[in-house]
C-alpha cells in the first residue's frame, strides 16, 4: 500500500490543477509513529504533504459533510461505504465528491503493536507485508497480517464500493473470514455473565465521546446525550449513564455501521465498543440480509417498510 | 470557608407577565432569611444566578434597583430548560438566588456626566435598574442629562410599560420610546428601529457623555456607527454582555472572551475593551 | 533539604503505618494502563509506569462531584433548598504522583483559589492532600516538561519527592506536610545521597521542547486571527480526550439530577471542545465551529492564561494530549505556530 502514494498525489494534483475539486482530503504524517493525521490540500503544492501507508485508519468520510466545497477524498473500502451511507441519508450529494479509491489490505492496530513492547515505540517502517518497529528496547520485524486492526482482520469489503478513480488495482477480498465469532461468544453467555462483560467493557470510559465524534455516522446536530429537553441520560460518570450512552449510540448506528473501526481506534482508554455495533450488524444481516453502504440505490432496512414484512419478531 | 455555589433561599412573591407573547415574566423574590438580603447588596448592572431546584441555574441581570428594598426582581425570557420551568412556577414557591455577581455600570465614573441609555427588546432589565437608581432623589443630582432610547418590536413587547409611562411624564429624564412598527392608532411615541431613533433623538456627546447600550447583536451592530457619528469615544460606550455561564464566579471556564470572564471580569465592558479582545459573545 | 533513605523492603510496612492517619491514593494498573485511585486495605500503589493514562487531577477535582443535595418533597421543612453534603476532607496522601501532575495543581489553584472567591470543594481537597511525588527517570518521547516550567524532578507542588534508587527510594522532604508524612511513616534514616546528578540525567532525557518566549509579547487578537487555525483544527473531531486527560484543564459543568423527590446538584468535567459548552439558550453559539473551539483550547493554555496571571503557560508538558489525541493534534506544533506567528507577514484571516 506504500506504493499508492505516488498515484494518490498525481490524481490529487491533477484534480486541483484542473479545478475538478476545490480540496482533496487525505492524510499527512503525524508527529507520533503509526499516527497519520487527516489533512487537506487546496493547492497542487499542498499535495506534497500527503502520505499513504498502513496507519491511515481514521475514516475520512467524517470530514466530508457540512462543507460547501467540491471535495476529492481518498477512500478505503470502509470509508467508501460510509460515503455511500451519507449519500443515501442525504447528508452529502454524490456530485459534491470525487472519490479516489484506495484498495486496502488493512490498517495496523497501534494499541496492539504498542503492547508488544516494554518501552515506547520510537519509529515504525513498513516493507512488503512487514513492519519494522523500533522501540526503546530494540527493533523487531513483525508480520503486518498479524497486527491488523480488529475490524480489518475480519473485513469483507476491502475495495472501495464507489470511486471515480482508483489509486491502485483492486485487492483480493479476504475469503472465509468469520466476522462474528466474538459476537457469538457473548450471545451464548447467560444474562448475568453478559451484564458483567458489559460492566467490565465500559468501566474505563471517561465519556470523552471520542468514539462518537470519530464515527462518520454520528452526525446528529445535537446528540441525545447533549439534549436537555428532555434529558435522556445523566451526564455524570454513573456507570448506568455511561452504558446508556454506548448502547443507544450503537442502536443509532444499526444498519448503518460499516465497522470501519474508528470508534475503537479513537478511544483513549482502549475500549472495544465495536462489540455493540457488530452485534447489531450481525442482527441486520440475520433479520434483513442487509449490509450497509454497498449500494447507492438501496434504502437501509430501518427506513423502509414492506407490506409483506413477516414481522415474526412480534409475539 | 464561604461556599459561593450556595444559593440564598428565596420565595416568589409576585409574578408579572410583561409582554403580549407571554414569554417574558418578571419575578419578584423575597429572601427567606432577612440577613441574606443584606449579603445580596448589589449595584445596577450586576446579575444573579437564579437557582431552580432540580433544574439548574441561569444567570439573569438584576432588574430591581439597589434603592428598592425588601425584594429583588428579575425579568426572565422563556428559552431553555430552567427558564421554561421557572415560567411554570407560582407565587409562594421556594427557589434560590446566588449573587450579586459580576461588575456593574461605572456609577462613580459617570457622576457629573450626561448619560445616554440605549436598550432593545428584553435586554432592558439592568437598564431599568439603572434608571430607577439614577432617578432616586438621593442620586438624581449626581448625574446631568439622562436620555433613554428604548425599543421593542411592538407596543405589546415593551417591558415595564407602567414605569415607562411614568418616566415619560417626568422632566428630569428624556424618554425616546420606539417600536419597530405598529398599527395601533393610540401609539403616541416613536416608530422606527433603535439605531434610527438614536440618530434622531440622542444627544451628541459633549466629550464626557456616557452611553450604556444593551440589546440584541443586530441592534448593537447598527447603533455603534450612530454613536461614532455622535462623537462618543469607545471608552465612553458601555456594554453589558451575555454568554453561557454556569458558575458565575470565573471558575467553570466557558464564558470567556479572550482572557476576560464575562461573569467575573464583566458583564460590563467598554467598547474600547471589547475592541481589544476576541469577539466570542 | 533533608534526604531520607527508604528501603523498599520496608515500603509495605510504612504504607501500613500511613493508612491510619491518611487516606491513601496511588497509581494502580487497570487492564493496559495506570490511573490514580484510592488504595484498598493492603493495596500497594504500582510504580511500574511512565505516567498514568489520565492525569491525577481527579484527586482534587473528581470527574463527577456532588456540590449539594436537596429535596423536592414539600413535606420536608427545607424542601427546594440546597444542603451542603458531608464530605471527607481528612488528610489524604497521593503517592507516586509525577512532578508534572503536582505542578499542575498550582496552575489550577489560580482558578479555584482567588482573592474574590474560593471553590470550597477544590480548596479543601487540595489542602487535605499531601503529594508524594515520584521522580521520572524514564520520560516519554512526548514529554516536554523542562520547557514548560516543570521537569522530571520538579519540586513545586510536591510535599515529598521520591527518587527510585534501585533497592531503595531517596526521599526529599519539601514541606511541613511532607515532614509530617515522613514522621507518620516512621522514615528516619537520613542520608547524604545527592539526587542532583540523577536529576540532571533525567532532564537530559527529555528529548522534546517548546518555545514560548514570544507569546507574551503578541496581541491576543493577532493570534486569534492568525491564518493557521483552519489547518490546525482540520483533523480535530472535537472529542474531550485532550481536556479530560490534561492535568491543567479544569472546566466544569453544573447539573441537577433528580431521583424521585431527592436530587443532587453536581459538577462534572466539561470540555471547551464540545459545542454545547458555550451554546446560548437562544441557539446562538459564540464558538460555533471547531476552529473556534480548537483555537479556544490553545489560546487559553498558551495565551489567555499567560496574560491573566503572568505566571507562564497553562501547561506542564506531560504530553498526554499528544499521546491520546485520536487524530494526533500536537500542542508542540501549535505552540510553535503561535510563538513564531508574525501578524505582519500575512494578510489573510479566519473568522
Amino acid at each position: 500500500m506504500v506504493g499508492y502514494i505516488d498515484k494518490i498525489k498525481e490524481i490529487s494534483e491533477r484534480l486541483l490543477k484542473e479545478g475538478t475539486v476545490e480540496m482533496v482530503i487525505g492524510f499527512q504524517k503525524g508527529t507520533l509513529p503509526m499516527m497519520n493525521t487527516p489533512c487537506f490540500a487546496k493547492t497542487p503544492e499542498d499535495v506534497g504533504n500527503f502520505v499513504w501507508d498502513s496507519h491511515c485508519g481514521i475514516n475520512l468520510a467524517n470530514y466530508l459533510t457540512d462543507r460547501k466545497e467540491k471535495i476529492g477524498v481518498i477512500a478505503k473500502g470502509c470509508d467508501s461505504r460510509s460515503i455511500v451511507t451519507h449519500i443515501t441519508e442525504n447528508k452529502i450529494k454524490r456530485e459534491q465528491i470525487f472519490v479516489i479509491g484506495a484498495p486496502c489490505k488493512g490498517m495496523m492496530d497501534r494499541h496492539k503493536i504498542a503492547s508488544l513492547f516494554e518501552t515506547e515505540i520510537r519509529s515504525v517502517a513498513e516493507n512488503d507485508g512487514k513492519l519494522i518497529v523500533t522501540a526503546g528496547d530494540g527493533e523487531k520485524t513483525l508480520e503486518k497480517a498479524d497486527l491488523l486492526q480488529k475490524n480489518c482482520a475480519v473485513c469483507a469489503h476491502r475495495n472501495p464500493v464507489i470511486h471515480d478513480e482508483l489509486a491502485a488495482d483492486p485487492v483480493e477480498d479476504q475469503k472465509d473470514v468469520d466476522r462474528y465469532a466474538d459476537v457469538r461468544e457473548i450471545e451464548t453467555m447467560p444474562p448475568a455473565e453478559k451484564w458483567d462483560y458489559f460492566d467490565d467493557l465500559f468501566s474505563a470510559c471517561i465519556r470523552c465521546y471520542a468514539c462518537r465524534n470519530a464515527c462518520p455516522l454520528c452526525y446528529c446536530p445535537t446528540c441525545f446525550v447533549d439534549e436537555s429537553q428532555p434529558q435522556w441520560v445523566g451526564k455524570s460518570t454513573d456507570p448506568i449513564d455511561t452504558k446508556t450512552f454506548h448502547f443507544l449510540r450503537a442502536y443509532h448506528c444499526a444498519g448503518r455501521c460499516t465497522d470501519c473501526g474508528s470508534c475503537e481506534r479513537a478511544c483513549p482508554m482502549g475500549i472495544n465498543m465495536r462489540m455493540l455495533t457488530k452485534k447489531l450488524e450481525k442482527d441486520c444481516i440475520d433479520a434483513f440480509g442487509w449490509e450497509p453502504g454497498l449500494d447507492l440505490n438501496q434504502r437501509p432496512p430501518l427506513d423502509t417498510y414492506k407490506m409483506d414484512d413477516p414481522e415474526d419478531f412480534i409475539k | 470557608m464561604e461556599n459561593p455555589y450556595l444559593p440564598y433561599p428565596v420565595r416568589i412573591e409576585e409574578i408579572i407577565t410583561e409582554t403580549e407573547d407571554k414569554n417574558l415574566k418578571t419575578f419578584k423574590f423575597v429572601f427567606q432569611n432577612p440577613e441574606d438580603e443584606e449579603k445580596f447588596a448589589y449595584k445596577a448592572g450586576q446579575f444573579g444566578e437564579l437557582s431552580v431546584t432540580g433544574k439548574g441555574e441561569i444567570p439573569i441581570g438584576i432588574a430591581s434597583s439597589p434603592t428598592e428594598k425588601g425584594f429583588v426582581k428579575f425579568t426572565v425570557n422563556k428559552v431553555g430548560l430552567v427558564s421554561s420551568f421557572l415560567h411554570t412556577m407560582k407565587t409562594g414557591d421556594i427557589m434560590g438566588i446566588r449573587g450579586p455577581l459580576g461588575n456593574w455600570y461605572p456609577w462613580e465614573t459617570m457622576e457629573g456626566k450626561n448619560v445616554l441609555i440605549i436598550g432593545g427588546g428584553f435586554a432592558f432589565t439592568t437598564l431599568r435598574s439603572s434608571i430607577i437608581y439614577m432617578l432616586d432623589p438621593a442620586n438624581r443630582s449626581k448625574f446631568k442629562d439622562i436620555h433613554v432610547v428604548y425599543g421593542a418590536r411592538s407596543p405589546g413587547m415593551l417591558l415595564y410599560k407602567d414605569e415607562l409611562a411614568e418616566w415619560e411624564k417626568r422632566d428630569d429624564i428624556h424618554m425616546h420610546i420606539t417600536v419597530d412598527a405598529t398599527d395601533d392608532p393610540s401609539w403616541k411615541y416613536n416608530t422606527g428601529f433603535v439605531p434610527t431613533i438614536t440618530e434622531q433623538k440622542a444627544p451628541p456627546s459633549d466629550g464626557e457623555t456616557y452611553a450604556i447600550i444593551c440589546g440584541p447583536p443586530i441592534m448593537i451592530k447598527f447603533t455603534q456607527p450612530v454613536l461614532d457619528n455622535l462623537g462618543y469615544d469607545h471608552d465612553h460606550i458601555i456594554m453589558s454582555l451575555e454568554n453561557r455561564m454556569k458558575c458565575g464566579i470565573g471558575m467553570c471556564g466557558r464564558c470567556n472572551i479572550g482572557m476576560e470572564f464575562v461573569c467575573k471580569d464583566g458583564p460590563v465592558f467598554t467598547l474600547a475593551q471589547l475592541n481589544a479582545t476576541p469577539k466570542e459573545y | 533539604m533533608k534526604v531520607i533513605k527508604i528501603d523498599k523492603k520496608d515500603w509495605a510496612d510504612s504504607l501500613g503505618k500511613l493508612s491510619g492517619p491518611y487516606r491513601l491514593f496511588g497509581p494502580v494498573r487497570d487492564k493496559d494502563f495506570h490511573n490514580f485511585k484510592e488504595l484498598g486495605n493492603d493495596e500497594q500503589p504500582d510504580f511500574n509506569f511512565q505516567n498514568t493514562r489520565v492525569s491525577a487531577k481527579s484527586m482534587v477535582l473528581p470527574q463527577s462531584e456532588t456540590l449539594f443535595t436537596y429535596s423536592l418533597d414539600e413535606k420536608e421543612p427545607d424542601h427546594h433548598q440546597m444542603r451542603e453534603p458531608e464530605k471527607n476532607y481528612s488528610p489524604r496522601a497521593v503517592l507516586g504522583i509525577r512532578p508534572c501532575d503536582a505542578k499542575a495543581f498550582l496552575l489550577v489553584k489560580r482558578n479555584f483559589d482567588t482573592p474574590e472567591y474560593k471553590d470550597p470543594y477544590w480548596v479543601r481537597a487540595y489542602e487535605a492532600s499531601t503529594f508524594v511525588g515520584l521522580a521520572c527517570d524514564d520520560p516519554c518521547s512526548t514529554c516536554f516538561c523542562t520547557s514548560a516550567g516543570c521537569g522530571p524532578f520538579h519540586e513545586e507542588g510536591l510535599d515529598l519527592l521520591l527518587v527510585d534508587a534501585g533497592d531503595h527510594f531517596l526521599a526529599k522532604v519539601l514541606t511541613q506536610k511532607g515532614k509530617n508524612l515522613v514522621q507518620a511513616a516512621g522514615w528516619g534514616v537520613e542520608t547524604n545521597a545527592d539526587v542532583e546528578l540523577m536529576k540532571r540525567t533525567a532532564e537530559s532525557r527529555i528529548a522534546s521542547a517548546i518555545s514560548t518566549e514570544q507569546l507574551k509579547g503578541k496581541a491576543a487578537t493577532d493570534l486569534y486571527h492568525a491564518p493557521f487555525w483552519e489547518e490546525a483544527a482540520f483533523a480535530c473531531i472535537n472529542c474531550g480526550t485532550c481536556t479530560y486527560s490534561c492535568p491543567t484543564c479544569w472546566c466544569f459543568d453544573i447539573q441537577d439530577e433528580n431521583h424521585g423527590n431527592a436530587g443532587v446538584r453536581m459538577r462534572n468535567w466539561d470540555s471547551c471542545m464540545y459545542p454545547l459548552f458555550t451554546l446560548h439558550g437562544s441557539g446562538h453559539n459564540p464558538r460555533e465551529t471547531k476552529i473556534h473551539r480548537v483555537r479556544q483550547r490553545f489560546m487559553h493554555k498558551l495565551k489567555y492564561y499567560l496574560d491573566k496571571y503572568d505566571a507562564g503557560i497553562q501547561c506542564v508538558g506531560c504530553g498526554r494530549c499528544i499521546r491520546l489525541c485520536p487524530v494526533n493534534i500536537d500542542i508542540r506544533n501549535i505552540c510553535e505556530l503561535m510563538n513564531s506567528h508574525d501578524p505582519g507577514a500575512c494578510t489573510c484571516q479566519v473568522a
